[in-house]
């Protein structure tokens, strides 16, 4: 009978080992001064919420259906902010996307540039953004729809310009070589190619729009999430079961939506 | 005989889209234009000074915060770590509380469809709600400070971090699981020696992922007062003390850039 044995197990060299050890290391060190240095003050917070929890929980599962209407209002409003900011930035995405993708605009440093430009965008949170232009056009719906089209901008314009980077060049080169000019080569050989995964994206970014921008309110920047704040400081836990219910539903009803307009695009 | 003659030469190039495709498009253009210019006149009604006067305000918002007030970064400082430590935390809890949902929520592992089912919803429904409303009902709850900040980042990122998840648990290689199985290998030995091998890589690039995401978060769950940075800026808005409130900004800036610049190239390093 043969006897069957384990194969040998692959050897780590050296260097992969001290690399190991030395990322245990930094993240045992990072996790030891994490929970030794926050302090949470635990009494408070269970006795706070040993007191808190029937005048919250219960209710918030009880939504005060009188506030319907107005919940409704806030909620069409948050849609159209995410829409116009999304759409905004859809249109703004796409110059700022031609000059970050690599082969287009030529040169490393045209990309460089634009990739700059976009990851600098990207940093600022949402409602960061619309602090700033609460403070630039006052407390209203535009600064939101203002926050939502730059904050979209960043991430929109790098999903194009990594799709615009991923056609198939083979196509403009043929282009090229029979003679076709810039604008043609645009128009026949490059939107062609990007025009659908580029709707894709925007409409995607529709959706995670309308999250972001139920919350603007809270900085003032209009929507639903001016009900939130006030239901919030009121203690009116219903009105917020309202609130949550409808930011639910629409959230889910886009969502859905959105998937099946993508499956059909794509 | 001309008749064809002419036929021939006014003949147009035949288009390659048909005819109702061209329809199609043009309707959907003009109907998501109208709800645009209809959103852009709704969102403008409140608006004081109108379109052109919002434009002019520009620059009188670049005099308020500039220059930023360098002097208060010391005192920022330790809020900002605060901000880094409430979402280290988060991450870490979401991270282990996501194995079992991930597991649930996959649909080659578990194969009793009710379950799975109900999994998905749960996490479809957790994923709906925006973070800072989870912190606002948190903050109610267990009052200011720290905890309901980290406990709505955790919830918050569990939903995204376990949809991730599952998808990447979805599209492993069954073979190996197979192979080990037909060799008699029991549920313990399959997942550790086929199935964790093939998860772990995506598994650490989400986590770090969601890791991004959640200091992008825990920067503005203070707005609320859910403990962080956001805290002192809503104070410094409060107070109308606008260069001070841009210092924390550009701090946030940078936090973020380079947390993001070392998360990226971690994730490159491992797929």
């Amino acid at each position: 009978m043969k006897h069957y044995s384990l194969p040998p197990k692959p050897k780590n060299s050296a260097f992969k080992k001290i690399r190991n050890i030395g990322i245990t290391i930094l993240v045992v060190a990072m996790y030891v001064w994490t929970f030794l240095s926050i302090n949470i003050d635990w009494g408070r917070a269970i006795e706070r919420a040993a007191n808190n929890f029937s005048r919250v929980i219960p209710r918030l599962f009880s939504p005060d259906w009188a506030a319907t209407s107005d919940v409704a209002m806030s909620m069409l409003e948050t849609v159209f902010i995410a829409f116009a900011g999304s759409l905004m930035a859809a249109v703004i995405a796409v110059p700022l996307a031609f000059l970050a993708a690599r082969n287009m605009m030529g040169g490393v440093i045209a990309s460089t540039i634009g990739k700059w430009i976009l990851s600098a965008v990207r940093a600022f949170p949402d409602i960061i953004l619309a602090i700033l232009f609460v403070v630039a056009v006052g407390p209203n719906a535009f600064a939101g729809v203002l926050a939502i089209a730059i904050g979209s901008t960043g991430m929109l314009g790098k999903m194009f310009s990594e799709i615009i980077e991923s056609i198939d060049m083979n196509v403009v080169e043929a282009m090229e070589a029979s003679g076709a000019n810039k604008l043609q080569i645009l128009f026949y050989g490059v939107l062609p190619q990007i025009t659908p995964e580029f709707l894709s994206y925007a409409i995607y970014r529709f959706e995670v729009d309308i999250r972001a921008s139920s919350i603007l309110g809270i900085v003032g920047a209009g929507g639903i999430g001016t009900m939130i704040i006030f239901a919030s400081s009121n203690r009116n836990w219903n009105e917020m079961g309202t609130i949550l219910l409808a930011i639910i539903i629409v959230v889910t009803i886009i969502d859905f939506a959105s998937a099946r307009i993508r499956r059909k695009i794509v | 005989m001309t008749n064809e003659n002419n036929s021939v030469t006014t003949k147009k190039v035949p288009s390659i889209y048909p005819a109702k495709t061209k329809i199609q498009v043009t309707v959907i253009f003009f109907v998501v234009l109208g709800i645009y210019l209809f959103s852009m006149t709704w969102t403008q009604q409140q608006m004081v000074g109108g379109f052109s006067g919002a434009f002019q305000n520009v620059f009188q918002v670049i005099e308020k915060f500039f220059p930023p007030n360098t002097a208060v970064i010391s005192a920022i400082w330790g809020p900002m770590v605060e901000t880094i430590q409430m979402a280290i935390i988060a991450t870490t809890v979401a991270a282990i509380l996501t194995v079992p949902l991930a597991l649930l929520a996959a649909q080659n592992v578990t194969t009793f469809k009710p379950l799975y089912y109900i999994t998905r919803t749960f996490l479809n429904l957790l994923r709906t709600i925006p973070d800072l409303v989870l912190a606002v009902i948190f903050v109610g709850l267990f009052g200011i400070g720290l905890f309901p900040g980290i406990l709505a980042l955790i919830i918050f990122s569990l939903g995204i971090l376990a949809k991730l998840i599952s998808e990447t648990i979805e599209s492993v290689d069954m073979n190996p699981l197979e192979a080990m199985r037909a060799s008699g290998g029991n549920v313990l030995q399959v997942i550790w020696y086929a199935l964790i091998p093939q998860v772990l890589p995506q598994f650490t690039s989400l986590v770090l992922y969601v890791f991004e995401i959640n200091i992008r978060a825990s920067v503005v769950l203070g707005l609320v007062g859910a403990g962080g940075i956001g805290l002192i800026l809503n104070q410094q808005l409060g107070f109308y003390n606008y260069p001070n409130a841009m210092m924390i900004i550009i701090l946030i800036f940078v936090v973020v850039i380079v947390i993001e610049y070392i998360s990226t190239k971690i994730r490159e390093a491992l797929l």
